[in-house]
């Protein structure tokens, strides 16, 4: 229900936008007379009045098919499909890695508020929110690519590197490291930040009190008694942000041409390719939800209390 | 039993706290000792001391801002303060264990109640995870948890006040410590609960010889429970003696404040219907005691020598003590 009024809303949102395929093919060849516009838009069914337009859109989603790329001239589907390994390897691994060493950080911090360790982490709190992702990643490729010359500049691997090798994985990794650690640093920042306060806040709660009281030392304190109360605030807002994330990746896709959804999705809107844009709208609208039901999972997981809610 | 030798003894405790407005001394010269099998209540009103008392014998205040600054804590003749962290950590939930005033809150969200009784029956007894999820099923049977075996899986938020704040005495008692220290033990139950829970305390001290240190504000729980009396006022001791020396003749004008306060049922209804005793006042702020007797400023009898020089305890009987000038002359101290 939910993704068909994302579905509608997209539709009629892409409708507003002056211009249409007729508009793009004419003005890519160099102009076209009337009738060739007019022929144009039959083809495509832009002659139609909008809510059959919209009925047949609605009609052939709810079925699979997401339309055909003009651009492309393929299956939207085929094509998002085709592109969503990069994105996902970028999104995932980027989100694992900020959430991971972002609480290591942030329970770190934590044992001592008021140490060093404390103070970096706000500091990189406070940078990692204020720097936008495309400034940060142009960094890391100025000192990376142009200084050091120890990573590629672009691209998913050397195309002459032979597919599905142990070497091809690895140069996988080695182009995946400039994306990753722009896109990570941002939710690294945001994820440390909250590990601290979160951290700090379950410290001071009266059965880390009575864990002490048991005869436990610090570490079993911190990461067994403290940790799994703490986390359960960074899950949330995990969750919450994975739709962000999905943003964020447009940018640093384009900004290192990672063939994935996001580098499909600014061309798209750049070329007009309205099936492409609304496909790739619809597909993250889908990975939310997903991601959502995820989170719950996770969620009931850690917190027994959220598991009995349901069962009592 | 008069003759046990000390199984706990506090001599001399001082606890600084560093705070914005200066330095609080939270504790002066706390004195305590403590037999094998006996119970000794410590009453007063918040912020008194009572808690950090009991920390500080676990050696579990905060530093910073707290700070031990004088003492000897003795547990067997081995003086904690001077005890290695590690030592400190053997000792906690071993020998002595404590209960808090908030079971709501007190007992780990996340994991099983059998989970957390194993884990101090682990950590200190080295048994298995079999073997300990074991006796945490026997000391849930022994604070009468029914269906022991089934609670045993269960979740903190699956049970009542009452319930928790028995997992809690199971926990403490696991490892048979031979102090237990009871912070407010039912401040947060109701009345009827209150009474199963010293009840049951009463009960497992008499099966396993366990000393408790009971801190109340409540006289009655007091009454009750304990066989000797520590009153406390402003970090201070300001009477001690045994239980029904202190409720049949108080000394010291603050015990006697405080066991006026105490409603009676029995009694004649007061001719002024409705009409509670109360102290007049608050308690001073620790950061700027003067010289004189912190009472002072509260106290019906006080004189010019409470409002400059602090009493140290005198003996009032041979086994009663009271820190009031009314009981001893400026001479003697």
């Amino acid at each position: 229900m939910l993704l068909l009024a994302v579905v509608v809303f997209n539709f009629i949102l892409l409708s507003l936008v002056p211009g249409d395929i007729a508009d793009t093919l004419a003005g890519e060849s160099g102009g076209a007379s009337q009738e060739v516009m007019d022929d144009i838009r039959r083809t495509y069914g832009l002659d139609r009045p909008f809510h059959i337009q919209l009925a047949t859109y609605v009609g052939k989603v709810v079925q699979g098919d997401l339309g055909t790329s003009y651009y492309f001239n393929m299956p939207v589907t085929e094509l998002i499909l085709g592109r969503v390994a990069p994105t996902l390897l970028l999104v995932v691994t980027a989100l694992v890695l900020a959430i991971l060493i972002g609480t290591l950080f942030g329970v770190i911090a934590s044992r001592r508020p008021n140490g060093l360790f404390s103070h970096f982490v706000t500091v990189l709190a406070l940078v990692g929110f204020a720097a936008p992702v495309f400034w940060t990643a142009f960094l890391l490729i100025v000192l990376f690519v142009a200084m050091l010359e120890i990573m590629p500049l672009s691209g998913l691997v050397d195309p002459t590197t032979p597919r599905g090798t142990f070497s091809w994985y690895l140069d996988v990794l080695h182009h995946l490291f400039l994306p990753v650690l722009s896109l990570s640093s941002i939710y690294l920042a945001s994820y440390s930040r909250l590990a601290r306060a979160s951290m700090m806040d379950v410290l001071g709660s009266d059965y880390i009190r009575t864990a002490r009281a048991k005869g436990l030392g610090e570490t079993s304190v911190t990461y067994k008694h403290a940790l799994r109360n703490a986390v359960i605030p960074v899950i949330t807002i995990a969750g919450l942000q994975f739709s962000h994330i999905f943003s964020g990746a447009v940018v640093v896709e384009t900004v290192f041409t990672w063939p994935g959804l996001g580098t499909l999705a600014f061309e798209s809107i750049l070329r007009g390719d309205t099936p492409t844009i609304m496909g790739i709208l619809f597909f993250s609208a889908m990975i939310v939800i997903v991601v959502n039901l995820l989170t719950d999972l996770t969620y009931r997981l850690v917190d027994p209390r959220i598991r009995s809610a349901r069962n009592a | 039993m008069e003759a046990a030798a000390p199984l706990l003894e506090v001599e001399g405790l001082e606890v600084e706290f560093r705070t914005r407005q200066g330095v609080a001394r939270v504790l002066d010269g706390i004195e305590l000792s403590l037999e094998p099998g006996r119970t000794l209540g410590i009453v007063g009103e918040s912020g008194c001391g009572k808690s950090i008392t009991a920390l500080s014998i676990m050696r579990l205040v905060p530093v910073p801002p707290g700070r031990i600054g004088a003492g000897a804590v003795r547990l067997k003749g081995e003086d904690l303060l001077q005890a290695s962290e590690k030592r400190m950590r053997e000792v906690r939930g071993k020998d002595i264990s404590m209960i808090f005033q908030e079971p709501m809150t007190s007992l780990n969200p996340v994991y099983s109640i059998g989970d957390q009784i194993a884990e101090t029956v682990r950590l200190h007894e080295g048994l298995s995870r079999r073997d300990s999820l074991d006796r945490a099923i026997e000391m849930l049977k022994a604070v009468h948890i029914p269906a022991a075996e089934r609670r045993v899986r269960e979740f903190p938020h699956q049970m009542s006040g009452g319930m928790r704040q028995r997992v809690m005495i199971a926990m403490a008692l696991a490892c048979q410590p031979s102090v237990l220290i009871a912070d407010e033990p039912t401040t947060a139950l109701d009345v009827t609960v209150q009474a199963q829970v010293f009840d049951l305390l009463k009960e497992l001290q008499e099966k396993t010889g366990t000393a408790i240190i009971l801190i109340s504000h409540d006289m009655g729980a007091i009454a009750e429970m304990a066989d000797r009396v520590m009153v406390m006022y402003a970090g201070r001791i300001v009477e001690e003696a045994a239980t029904d020396e202190i409720l049949e003749s108080p000394r010291h004008p603050y015990t006697r404040g405080l066991i006026a306060c105490v409603p009676h049922m029995e009694e004649e209804p007061p001719p002024e219907r409705g009409a509670l005793t109360e102290i007049p006042g608050v308690v001073p702020a620790l950061t700027d005691l003067g010289s004189g007797c912190s009472f002072a400023p509260r106290c019906d009898h006080a004189t010019d020598l409470c409002r400059s020089r602090a009493p140290q305890p005198f003996a009032v009987d041979a086994d009663h003590r009271a820190a009031c000038w009314l009981y001893g002359e400026a001479g003697t101290a």
